[in-house]
This record gives C-alpha cells, sequence and structure tokens, in this order.
C-alpha cells in the first residue's frame, strides 16, 4: 500500500518535473550562446552605421534592419524560452498572432501615410489651411 | 450559548481561504500564470507597435527643428545597448542560479541586474536633459513628440522592472526561493527580457535609422 503510494507520488513529482521543464528554462550554455549572438549582432549594425562603410544608405538600411530581426528572433528563443514546446506552444501561437499584428500595425501605418503624404504635397495652401482649423 | 454556533460558522471560511491556497500551489496554476503574463506581454508589445507606427510616420516631421543626425549621440546610444544587454545575461544567470536554488546568488544576480537598469535609465535621463538643453523638447516637433513617447514609454517600463526587482529582493529575503516566488521571478525573467526586444527596435529604427537617414 505504502509502496504504491510512493510510486504514485513520485510519478506525480516527475510529471509535475516534466511540466515545469516543458516551459523552458534555458541553460547557461544557452545564455551565453544567445549573448555571444546577441553581442555580434547589435556590434555590426552599429560599425556599419557608425563608420559607414557602406557607401549606399539604402543597402545600410537594408542590413541594420536585418540584423535586427536576426536578433530579435534569437532573444526569443535564447532568452524567453519561445518554442513549440512551451506551455503547450501556447506562447508561441501567441507570439506568432502577435508579429503578424505588429506587422499590420507597422506596415500599414506606413504605407497609408506615405502616401498620403504624397497626395498632400504639392498643395502646401491646402495643408496650411487644414492645420489652421482647430 | 447561542453565540457557539456562529463562531463556528465563521471558522470554515479559514479553510476554505487555506484550500485555495494549496490551490495556487499546484503546477497548473503556475502554467496559467506564465501563459497569462505571456499574453499581458504580447498586448504591451501592441502598445510598442503602435508607438512605433506613430514614429515612423512622424520621423521626418521636423517643422524646421533638429533632425535625429543633428541631435542624437550614436556612441551614448552604443553604451546604453550594452549596458541592457549584459543586465540580460545577469539576469539569465539569476535565473540558473534559481534553478540551482542558491538564494544568494539570485539575489546577487538580481542587485547586479538593478544596478544595469538603473545605469539604463540614469543614460537615458542623460541624453533626454541634454536634448532639452538643446531646444530638442517633445513640443518642437512632431517627430520629438514621437521620439520621447516611444523612447520615454520603454524607459518607463524599465523602471517599472527596476522597482519589481527591488519587491522580489524584499519577498526572497523574506520567504526565500518557494513555488510562488520562482514563479514571479520567471514572469520578471520573461518581461526584463521583453524590454530587451523592445530595445532592438528602438535602436535599430529610431537611432540607427535615423543618422543613416
Amino acid at each position: 500500500m505504502s509502496d504504491a503510494t510512493h510510486t504514485h507520488a513520485s510519478a506525480h513529482v516527475d510529471a509535475a518535473h516534466d511540466g515545469g521543464d516543458a516551459h523552458g528554462h534555458g541553460t547557461r550554455r544557452g545564455y551565453l550562446i544567445g549573448f555571444a549572438l546577441s553581442v555580434v549582432l547589435t556590434a555590426i549594425p552599429f560599425w556599419l552605421v557608425m563608420t559607414g562603410v557602406l557607401a549606399s544608405a539604402t543597402a545600410t538600411t537594408a542590413a541594420i534592419v536585418g540584423f535586427a530581426v536576426v536578433q530579435i528572433v534569437v532573444h526569443t528563443v535564447a532568452f524567453l524560452h519561445v518554442n513549440p514546446r512551451s506551455e503547450g506552444g501556447w506562447t508561441l501561437m501567441a507570439y506568432v498572432f502577435t508579429a503578424v499584428l505588429v506587422v499590420i500595425v507597422l506596415a500599414g501605418s506606413l504605407w497609408i501615410m506615405y502616401h498620403l503624404n504624397t497626395n498632400m504635397m504639392p498643395m502646401p495652401g491646402h495643408v496650411e489651411a487644414a492645420s489652421g482649423t482647430p | 450559548m447561542t453565540d457557539h454556533p456562529r463562531g463556528d460558522a465563521t471558522r470554515p471560511s479559514f479553510y476554505l481561504v487555506e484550500e485555495d491556497g494549496h490551490d495556487h500551489g499546484d503546477d497548473h496554476a503556475g502554467g496559467g500564470t506564465i501563459v497569462g503574463f505571456w499574453i499581458y506581454l504580447m498586448s504591451d508589445a501592441l502598445i510598442f507597435a503602435t508607438l512605433f507606427a506613430t514614429y515612423g510616420v512622424m520621423s521626418t516631421s521636423y517643422a524646421g527643428g533638429p533632425t535625429p543626425r543633428e541631435i542624437f549621440e550614436l556612441p551614448l546610444v552604443a553604451l546604453n545597448t550594452a549596458i541592457l544587454l549584459v543586465s540580460s545575461i545577469t539576469y539569465g544567470f539569476a535565473m540558473i542560479a534559481m534553478q540551482e536554488g542558491r538564494l544568494n546568488a539570485v539575489r546577487l544576480w538580481l542587485v547586479v541586474t538593478a544596478l544595469l537598469g538603473i545605469g539604463f535609465v540614469g543614460v537615458e535621463l542623460f541624453e533626454f536633459a541634454t536634448l532639452a538643453h538643446e531646444g530638442a523638447v517633445p513640443q518642437r516637433s512632431g517627430f520629438l513628440s514621437a521620439f520621447f513617447t516611444l523612447v520615454g514609454t520603454h524607459g518607463l517600463h524599465v523602471t517599472a522592472g527596476i522597482v519589481w526587482i527591488g519587491v522580489m529582493l524584499v519577498q526572497l529575503a523574506q520567504r526565500g526561493l518557494v513555488a510562488e516566488n520562482q514563479r514571479r521571478l520567471m514572469c520578471l525573467s520573461m518581461f526584463w527580457h521583453f524590454l530587451d526586444v523592445i530595445w532592438i527596435g528602438v535602436f535599430t529604427f529610431v537611432y540607427l535609422l535615423g543618422v543613416v537617414r
């Protein structure tokens, strides 16, 4: 009887332990790899901009945005421990959903306002009149 | 004598409270908290998304005022970025120490993280003061309004994180690494690393792109 209880208890502890690990605490090695990658991914864009190595501003812009996206992914995996197993996949699903919304908000706002600006610009009188009204 | 049943009747409520407490110790409750806090962080990410979108729209509305290239000092931003990045790994060490059950190591790394956070906010306030001294105040132009709102909101979050670390240091001193404190430290871990992710967007899209443009 006591044996059975003990087995049950230890099985419960094991299950609870697995449940805890599913969140993904991360290891010292995981944190250090993430940190090393972040340092490199931060240093390169600062170096690109501060020294102006790439002659073209467009190329520099594309490069630093690319490094930022990669670094965000590195932080998400190495520090926030988001993966398909953590919390039964709910953190990853919420993360992907949020990423879609963020892209829609950013791209949509910039797209709409850019075209609005472009269409309003040739009429400075209209802009002044519009800004003059309360 | 007639008062006795009434006194007994109030007593069970204490047992109910205690049972409630047991429930919270359960693993499922902790998991629910983690997911719930994660949902909060995602909604916070949407707040920052709208602020980034506002900044993106306003980023060239100088109104004859200063431009990013004139007022941003990249060495200062690089210093702040380094401080926040190092604070991420020191919080990571605190989490590892928590897994190993080393209370004093957890407290040491939390203090180091808080000091780095204070350094970050200090450098940011110094930057804001320098900008204000140069006349680059929020009401000067749309660009500066959006800049101060975005970067200031991030700075407020970091300040809240520092306060939270202080609260956790008190709770650790009182009760040690109990399950509740471990759960809170895990939420704070997500909060702190989340702020570092937001900062990647700030230094890339505000400071670096502002100077390149």
